[in-house]
């Protein structure tokens, strides 16, 4: 039980980078940015192999950075040369493959037998089995409690309008490309340093590591979102990104202890759950509905 | 104050939908000066307001703001001088932010001073406060509600502050009261006389409201197939009757002046 706790807040609180990412692109700038699952593996790819050859730290700082471009990559199609929004998170995604392969020496995987990690280094210090889950969770609240900042700073104000208002935004002096950029390139860093993260905590980075994690983080946002009623305010709904994570790595955690369903069944799963979080509130309001309905003599079918 | 060089600008060239919007147009308009710009669907009123703030380049011709040529600059930079508000009250707000965080996004054009990652101080609140006071609509109570939650008439009046709370060199109102029910829609116009008075700006209206538009502000123009067919100053344009500007209107565009949405009664 202690080790299901610990996986869960674990990878909870260090997923929810991806999904606090995903908060800044989907519900701030409402852009759905496909980056996601490319920038995922750079930032493992980038501090992997940093720390393969004996630099955890930099590690960390180069995957952040990496992140960064990646997202102004994506920005920079969208906004300078006209490329539809969804297509060109899926153009950098296709490129970032063969970049991941580049940044791994043209390996798919690496991993860090008897390498030292930032959580090898910690656990040295402190030596507690806890520790993995000191270090995500001190640098996720750190990130939340930045972002929270951010968001109310005059920038931050410019780039939640420019997802708001698109009319408000052309008749205003906000520079929509420079904000799109700022909110892209900030968002992919988070990204990537959930995957620095897990890279060096699981010892290991593989090419195919981010399939699937722009869609998990959709869910644990979602979930999060339709739990805690968390898009009444920005604070709710950072604190909604947490809540996601740490119900949806529970139920993970569970299968995985279990086997209810077998492994392979994962990604359907997270699917049926996504779809399931997404339709939640059309569900809800149907259902009002049809009790009203039942209560009040209506005819319920249509 | 704002000049404007014979422009023209064709929408959706060498298919079968193209539409000559604007037709080799000039415009001379004096600092202070309040214009009203009367005519049919189509005439080119909006387009001759996009072309002025900058949402597209035109085709021909040039555009002076205090005698800088702002033809090429892009609409984000025009707008540090050039305050716009439309018909619809639900384009010049942002629904999902308050209204403190609203002004606080209008107030940026004040720039310079402040930095990027400043956020909103107590002092501004306080000018929030007094400017929303102004209102007479109580939302300086309401300054940490969500704008989505507000009326139509309000979110306008919003609209209006936020486009004037940094004075703008020129506003252009393109129909602005034109989607509120009538008692919002006489308020909004209350405030915006009372507004351009006190800070004595430069402003263009679009409205289909004919007595409005020949009583309100110095100056009108009537507008036809993207070109300005009549131009009254406040002189001559007293001393016609509105049937007289009707036919005069007439001459000038070769057609009647689409009755459907020109509002000539009282």
């Amino acid at each position: 039980m202690t080790y299901i706790i610990q996986t869960t807040l674990t990878l909870g609180f260090v997923y929810s980078l991806v999904a606090l990412a995903l908060f800044l692109s989907y519900r701030i700038l409402d852009i759905a940015d496909l980056t996601t699952d490319g920038c995922y593996v750079l930032g493992m790819a980038t501090s992997v192999t940093c720390a393969y050859y004996g630099h955890p730290f930099l590690g960390i700082l180069l995957a952040i950075i990496s992140g960064a471009m990646a997202g102004f990559t994506t920005a920079f199609l969208q906004t300078r040369l006209g490329v539809p929004s969804i297509l060109s998170g899926i153009v950098t995604n296709t490129g970032l493959y063969t970049i991941n392969l580049m940044i791994m020496g043209y390996s798919s995987n690496i991993a860090l037998l008897k390498k030292e990690t930032i959580f090898t280094i910690v656990k040295t210090i402190i030596n507690n089995s806890w520790s993995d889950f000191l270090i995500v969770m001190i640098i996720a609240i750190i990130c939340m409690l930045f972002m929270l900042w951010f968001l109310s700073t005059r920038l931050g104000l410019s780039i939640r309008a420019t997802g708001d208002n698109k009319d408000m935004i052309s008749a205003s002096s906000i520079n929509e490309k420079f904000t799109i950029t700022v909110g892209l390139s900030l968002a992919n860093c988070f990204t990537a340093l959930c995957g620095a993260l897990v890279g060096q905590m699981q010892k290991s980075a593989d090419i195919n590591a981010g399939t699937g994690i722009v869609v998990i983080g959709l869910a644990c946002l979602i979930i999060g979102e339709t739990v805690i009623n968390g898009r009444k305010s920005i604070k709710r709904n950072i604190f909604a990104v947490l809540v996601g994570n740490i119900i949806y790595r529970f139920i993970y955690a569970i299968i995985l202890q279990t086997r209810i369903f077998p492994i392979d069944f994962l990604k359907l799963v997270t699917a049926i759950l996504v779809a399931l979080a997404i339709a939640m509130p059309t569900l809800k309001a149907n259902f009002n509905i049809y009790l009203r309905a039942r209560k009040e003599g209506g005819n319920v079918k249509n | 104050m704002l000049k404007i060089e014979s422009i023209s600008k064709t929408f959706n060239p060498n298919t079968i939908n193209e539409k000559l919007a604007l037709n080799k147009l000039s415009l001379k308009v004096d600092t202070g000066d309040f214009i009203t710009i009367l005519g049919s669907n189509g005439a080119g009123k909006s387009t001759l307001f996009n072309a002025i703030s900058g949402n597209f380049f035109v085709d021909e011709g040039r555009v002076f703001i205090d005698n800088d040529n702002v033809t090429f600059v892009p609409d984000f930079k025009r707008a540090k001088y050039i305050g716009r508000l439309f018909q619809d009250p639900l384009k010049g707000t942002a629904p999902n932010m308050t209204i403190e965080e609203n002004l606080a996004l209008a107030f940026l054009r004040a720039g310079k001073t402040k930095s990027t990652f400043s956020k909103i101080s107590k002092n501004d609140e306080n000018i929030f406060y007094e400017k929303l006071k102004m209102l007479e609509m109580g939302l300086e109570e309401r300054m940490h509600t969500k704008v989505g939650a507000l009326s139509g008439g309000q979110r306008q009046a919003l609209s209006l502050l936020m486009a004037t709370i940094v004075p703008p060199k020129l506003l252009l109102l393109d129909e602005h009261t034109a989607a509120l029910d009538p008692q919002a829609a006489e308020k909004v116009m209350f405030l915006t006389k009372r507004i351009v008075e006190e800070n004595n700006t430069t402003c263009l209206m679009i409205t289909h409201h004919l007595k409005q538009g020949l009583h309100t502000g110095n100056r009108t123009l009537f507008m036809s197939d993207g070109k300005i067919i009549l131009d009254l100053n406040e002189e001559e344009r007293s001393k016609y009757t509105t049937n007289e500007l009707l036919e005069k209107f007439k001459e000038g565009a070769n057609k009647e002046l689409d009755n459907d949405r020109i509002i000539l009664s009282e």
